[in-house]
């Protein structure tokens, strides 16, 4: 195990490569070490632009989200992050240490009602990006599949 | 919060304020809310904001920055003013799509038709 918590890359992409990290609220260099690697790693199992991109967008509002919604900006409550990466898939949770939401209490960010309100768009883009998402109850883990072919 | 420390490129010709962006991805939490200040004193500053935001090099954008903008446009709305957005990359500009606020805000493809769609 590398000291980031990775397991060493599998280059053939057979079996996942893996990894868990934990970030705390402001830590701007840890998550663009995450970051860094996570993307990284994808990129040399040969996920292109596109793909790089939905993956990216879904990763960083589920963090986003975990810190402001979940964890409602408490410095002490950190996010935690845990990833499998195989040439066709990428199983990714994040999880945060909030008392959890309902995904059904999200207003439609679409409905022309809602468009001028500056929030509640990070659930829809994930879902918009991501093949899978679900938010196991209570709702402060949000687990998302992403399919290269789909 | 001075323009350029919160990642912006300001510049004004013909009554209009064009706004770029340094940054390539506009992400970062702490970076969206200075800009989103910058953004709003620059609103402020003027009786009838004319803005014309391009967004030229950006690879990247998120949730809140889309938040950012809203609230920039709500500002330049409550003052009978006029934003506009071009240089939109394909991906980006598929982001506003899904989220459709290519319905709330005037999107051009280039700076020179973002320039001349101005009242």
């Amino acid at each position: 195990m590398a000291p980031n918590g990775m397991n060493p890359l599998d280059e053939s992409g057979t079996s996942p490569l893996a990894g868990e990290t934990i970030l705390c609220p402001g830590d701007f260099s840890g998550l663009k070490a995450f970051e860094s690697s996570f993307f990284d790693s994808l990129k040399r199992i040969g996920y292109d632009e596109g793909q790089i991109f939905a993956i990216r967008l879904a990763v960083e509002e589920s963090i986003a989200n975990g810190f402001r919604h979940g964890n409602d900006g408490d410095p002490a409550k950190t996010v935690t992050i845990a990833y499998a990466i195989t040439a066709t898939d990428l199983h990714i949770s994040v999880e945060d240490q909030g008392t959890g939401f309902d995904p059904a209490s999200v207003p439609d960010p679409t409905e022309d009602a809602n468009l001028e309100i500056p929030s509640g768009r990070g659930l829809m883009l994930m879902r918009a990006y991501m093949t899978e998402v679900n938010v196991i109850p209570p709702g402060n883990r949000i687990e998302m599949h992403f399919r290269r072919d789909a | 919060m001075n323009p350029e420390s919160a990642g912006l490129r300001v510049s004004e010709k013909n009554g209009i304020t064009r706004v770029e962006f340094i940054e390539q991805n506009i992400l970062d939490e702490e970076n969206i809310q200075q800009i989103g200040e910058a953004l709003g004193l620059l609103v402020d500053a003027q009786d009838t904001p004319r803005v014309l935001i391009s967004f030229r090099d950006v690879a990247h954008l998120s949730s809140a920055a889309l938040g950012a903008l809203i609230t920039v446009s709500n500002r330049v709305k409550s003052k009978g003013g006029e934003l506009h957005l071009s240089d939109i990359d394909p991906k980006i500009l598929e982001v506003f799509k899904i989220t459709r606020l290519d319905r709330l805000f005037e999107i051009h493809e280039t700076t020179a038709e973002g320039l001349s769609a101005f009242g």
